[in-house]
């Protein structure tokens, strides 16, 4: 199944585009500051599209069957959303163009900016971030500038507890302030009394994923929250989990102070094998002067039925801007289309849903995979993938042979917490057909895994490339391709 | 309800399998005073109504398709062969996540594989990562990546103020809880010559951009011997579409190359999403933020690729990572893959070459209008620095009304430079859109 690499189709001469004769009168080159060699592939147009065509087919998507990837929202990806976005006026404005003359691109990111206020119960929101954990790392810069501002430099710790991200404590890192891990209790809640040992003068604030890695309300929430406040500590959502809230709770009346959203997990904006993302960041009353900006404001009130005009400002006292021009405005006006089309009771449907039916697999396996922290859950739960009676079968097993029979594994070995982890978050838009079929496969593959556990340790074997030598990779370290002519070139 | 496919039987015996009663009863553990707040939102609407919705706020705005632009700084308006669109509407690509499962990602890993070959031949780099946000972060991480190589031990940078203002801006973000001084930038108009005081034992990078700000092409060939004699690294961004005509940054001997990626098949989307260019030298690339993919092979012995390097990353190293970025934008990387091949060696060097003739004519041209001077001698790509006898808002006011988006008003970001605007001209422009722009800027000069 191997496909040939771009470089292996080249032949000297072959193009793969027409472009037009230069019509006007040719400038001599600069002298000296033009390159001899250019290393880039010469193929033709049919070539390039089988090409890439025949790799999107050694990839599995949402469109493709069942991603049930935990704390990743493999929601179904609306198609209108792909269509809009390209839309000329959309697609085709250049960002630093005079706001007049993009009223249309200002009026959709005020009203998400809006609409992400009334969801979350926040009273400013910057779009500017690209992804969650770039909205993680603007939200612990507003924490810091918001003590500085109180004359506060020696709140330098930030709490996280152990069943978080990984990016909750780099993206703590990279904003020069102290990692403090917090365990977790019995129940899969942050453990209280470490919690109120930690806080102290030197706490700038806690990171909390809620529902956590487990698909667990914090049960103590509220008192997590005051424990942080009362010892001048602000509180930090990471959003990651928001599809489980959304209509049921919002986190600004639970007492975070700064949270981001994922566009792209919550919203439904695809994840593109890994990106783009959007990560826009919510925050309380007494933050909003410190938002990344630009944001979108009305600069003139409309008379009557007039539209307002819409500019863009720099918050009083901002962080300053987390990337070049405005964020991810693609994601912007997929998530915008999304959130139109479901109103108000359809977004309070999609959490339901996705509670529903992380709980109804739950159900089902239980009596199966054992489940460490076994209670009711919101959008995902963990799973052990390992039996006593099947010792050497590992979660990564039961994933490998998940492929097998047709569907995505679940993420495997996180939260850190939970030994053999396998996170499994069904998403809303899952029928119970196809979460019946999953529990189908899960059952015969814990079959197999005390019957015949090779089977499992050689898995896959019906995909088109069976388990890849990351050691190999990692060794050698083949990072990229060189034309073969291009090292001719250079022997010459 | 869209997108959701349960009947009322499903939600009956689901509960029932649940052993709840109802979708309320899911949620005790949410605090009850808060539980089910009332949301003030619009009503849902149907697909057919939020077509003509979008359609309209799309109508709303001035676009590039339907007016002559001249406006770059940073973001450009280039022919995209529709090639590039079809792919990124494979569903199999866009649909998928990061490819934690090696086995059914092959699709998007080799795509990243042949990324990081094209940005590395390109740019002339030895190490390309799988993309970061933008070029403005992918700066501030190269920033990070040159105090990590010094242990913290360097506490300077300095930054050519001819590198993209937001950039700068960002880079600052960035660093505000760090103990770094940032040097360079206050004057609009240092050259590299200018630069080479602030370089000492205290500097851990050196960035300046090629083509610069400004549109000009400078040799950095004296910047990075001083650099390096210093022990610094020299960081260049780069507009990537040059390099199909210019000689790479890598013969200044850059240790790393960043830039934004966008001109290569990425559409202008009002700013983003973008692709952040980033790569560096070999031996630094267990210093590399990002997502790295390496060649090896499967248990069936075929060519494979996996994610390599990973105790690099966030997930495996926490706090103790080279950056905390996850997500960072696999699709624009594949868009640019898919470009880059298409065009190939010979369409990128003629595109290239296009914007370079293009804008030499429009400067010309632009230079003979009374009241309008080039700025100063120095060599340029496809952006040039016009002196204005008017504020350049009232000018670009003007052009509006002959349906032009003018160019970048420099004064904005560099109050030195009032006055004097900043014009892209790429392939889009043709000769008679930019003898159009060349009277309309006549006639705004009279006015």
């Amino acid at each position: 199944m191997t496909e040939p690499l771009i470089y292996d189709l080249s032949a000297p001469g072959r193009l793969g585009v027409s472009l037009p004769e230069t019509d006007v009168p040719l400038a001599p080159l600069p002298a000296g500051l033009t390159r001899d060699v250019l290393p880039l592939p010469e193929v033709s147009e049919i070539d390039v599209v089988r090409h890439f065509v025949r790799l999107s087919q050694l990839n599995y998507g949402i469109d493709t069957g069942f991603y049930p990837l935990g704390s990743c929202t493999m929601k179904y990806n609306p198609k209108i959303n792909e269509d809009v976005a390209r839309l000329s006026g959309f697609a085709h404005t250049h960002p630093l163009q005079d706001p007049t003359t993009v009223q249309g691109n200002l009026a959709l990111m005020y009203s998400v900016q809006e609409w992400l206020k009334e969801i979350g119960g926040f009273d400013g929101v910057s779009l500017q971030p690209a992804a969650g954990a770039h909205g993680e790392l603007t939200g612990i810069l507003i924490l810091r500038a918001y003590h500085r501002a109180q004359g506060d430099a020696k709140r330098t710790k930030i709490l996280i507890p152990d069943s978080a991200h990984g990016t909750n404590p780099a993206s703590t890192a990279m904003a020069g302030m102290q990692v403090v891990e917090l365990p977790s209790d019995s129940r899969g809640n942050i453990d209280l009394e470490s919690l109120r040992a930690a806080c102290d003068a030197t706490v700038a604030g806690l990171m909390l994923t809620n529902p956590n890695t487990l698909g667990l309300f914090e049960e103590h929430l509220l008192e997590v929250a005051r424990l942080v406040h009362e010892c001048g500590g602000l509180v930090y959502g990471d959003g990651a989990n928001m599809n489980a809230l959304l209509g049921i709770v919002r986190p600004g009346d639970l007492g975070f102070d700064v949270f981001h959203f994922n566009l792209h997990k919550t919203f439904s904006t695809p994840h593109g094998g890994g990106g783009p993302g959007s990560g826009p960041v919510g925050v309380v009353s007494h933050l909003v002067e410190f938002l990344p900006g630009p944001i979108v404001e009305i600069v003139e009130a409309g008379e009557d039925d007039e539209a307002p005009l819409y500019g863009l400002v720099m918050p009083a006292r901002s962080i300053g801007r987390v990337k070049a021009f405005h964020g991810h405005f693609g994601m912007h006006v997929r998530a915008f289309t999304y959130m139109r089309m479901q109103g108000k009771s359809g977004l309070r449907a999609i959490a339901d849903h996705a509670v529903l039916n992380a709980n109804y697999l739950r159900a089902r396996l239980r009596g199966t995979y054992h489940v460490p922290f076994d209670r009711i859950c919101m959008h995902e739960f963990v799973a052990e993938g390992k039996w006593d009676e099947a010792p050497g079968v590992r979660a990564l097993d039961v994933s490998k042979r998940l492929m097998d029979y047709g569907f995505h594994p679940p993420t495997n070995y996180f939260p850190l917490i939970v030994h053999e982890a396998l996170m499994i978050e069904p998403t809303e838009t899952e029928s119970r057909e196809t979460l019946d079929m999953f529990v189908k496969a899960m059952e015969a593959i814990a079959r197999e895994a005390r019957s015949d556990p090779d089977v499992l340790h050689t898995a896959p074997h019906n995909t088109p490339f069976g388990r890849l030598d990351e050691v190999r990779a990692a060794k050698e370290l083949v990072l990229c391709c060189r034309p073969a002519w291009l090292e001719g070139a250079k022997a010459e | 309800m869209a997108y959701i496919p349960h009947t009322d039987d499903d939600r009956r015996d689901m509960l029932a399998a649940i052993g709840v009663g109802s979708l309320d009863d899911l949620y005790q553990a949410v605090p009850a005073k808060y539980r089910f707040p009332d949301l003030d939102l619009p009503e849902a609407i149907s697909e057919l109504e939020a077509a003509s919705e979008l359609q309209a706020l799309s109508e709303a705005n001035l676009d590039v398709r339907h007016n002559a632009c001249f406006l770059g700084a940073g973001a450009y308006h280039h022919f995209t062969p529709s090639v590039v669109d079809h792919i990124l509407r494979r569903n199999e690509f866009y649909t998928a996540y990061t490819p934690y499962q090696p086995e059914l990602s092959q699709g998007t890993l080799q795509a990243i594989f042949e990324y990081q070959s094209l940005i590395c031949n390109l740019t002339g780099m030895e190490v390309s990562n799988a993309s970061h946000y933008d070029g403005a972060t992918a700066l501030a991480e190269a920033v990070i990546l040159a105090l990590n190589q010094h242990r913290g031990k360097r506490h300077k940078i300095v930054l050519s103020p001819a590198v993209h203002p937001h950039y700068r801006q960002t880079v600052r973000t960035y660093m505000q809880g760090m103990d770094l001084k940032i040097v360079g930038d206050d004057d609009c108009c240092r050259g590299p010559e200018e630069l080479l005081p602030f370089i000492d034992a205290d500097t851990a990078m050196v960035a300046v951009q090629y083509p610069d700000f400004f549109g000009h092409i400078v040799d950095f060939h004296r910047l990075g011997e001083v650099a390096h004699a210093a022990g610094a690294l020299l960081c260049i961004v780069v507009n990537p579409l040059a390099l199909g005509l210019l000689r790479p940054p890598s013969d200044f001997d850059a240790d790393v190359v960043v830039g934004e990626g966008q001109p290569l098949g990425i559409p202008l989307s009002y700013g983003g999403p973008y692709l952040g260019l980033f790569t560096t030298k070999q031996e630094l690339v267990r210093k590399m933020a990002g997502r790295l993919v390496g060649e090896t092979v499967d248990s069936r012995g075929q060519r494979g690729y996996v994610l390599t390097l990973t105790p690099r990353e966030q997930h495996i190293r926490r706090e103790k990572a080279t950056s905390n970025i996850c997500t960072n934008v696999a699709l624009m990387a594949l868009a640019s893959a898919v470009y880059l091949s298409v065009m190939g060696r010979q369409g990128l060097r003629q595109v290239a070459e296009l914007c370079y003739h293009k804008a030499h004519y429009a400067a010309a041209e632009i230079g003979r209008v009374p009241g309008f001077r080039l700025w100063n001698e120095a060599e340029f790509f496809n952006e040039f620095v016009m002196a204005c006898p008017q504020p350049v808002a009232e000018i670009n006011e003007h052009l509006l009304e002959h349906e032009i988006i003018g160019g970048y008003d420099l004064g904005a970001e560099y109050p030195q430079l009032a006055g004097h605007m900043l014009i892209a001209v790429t392939e889009m422009n043709s000769r008679d859109e930019i003898d159009d722009f060349v009277a309309a800027l006549e006639e705004a000069a009279h006015d």
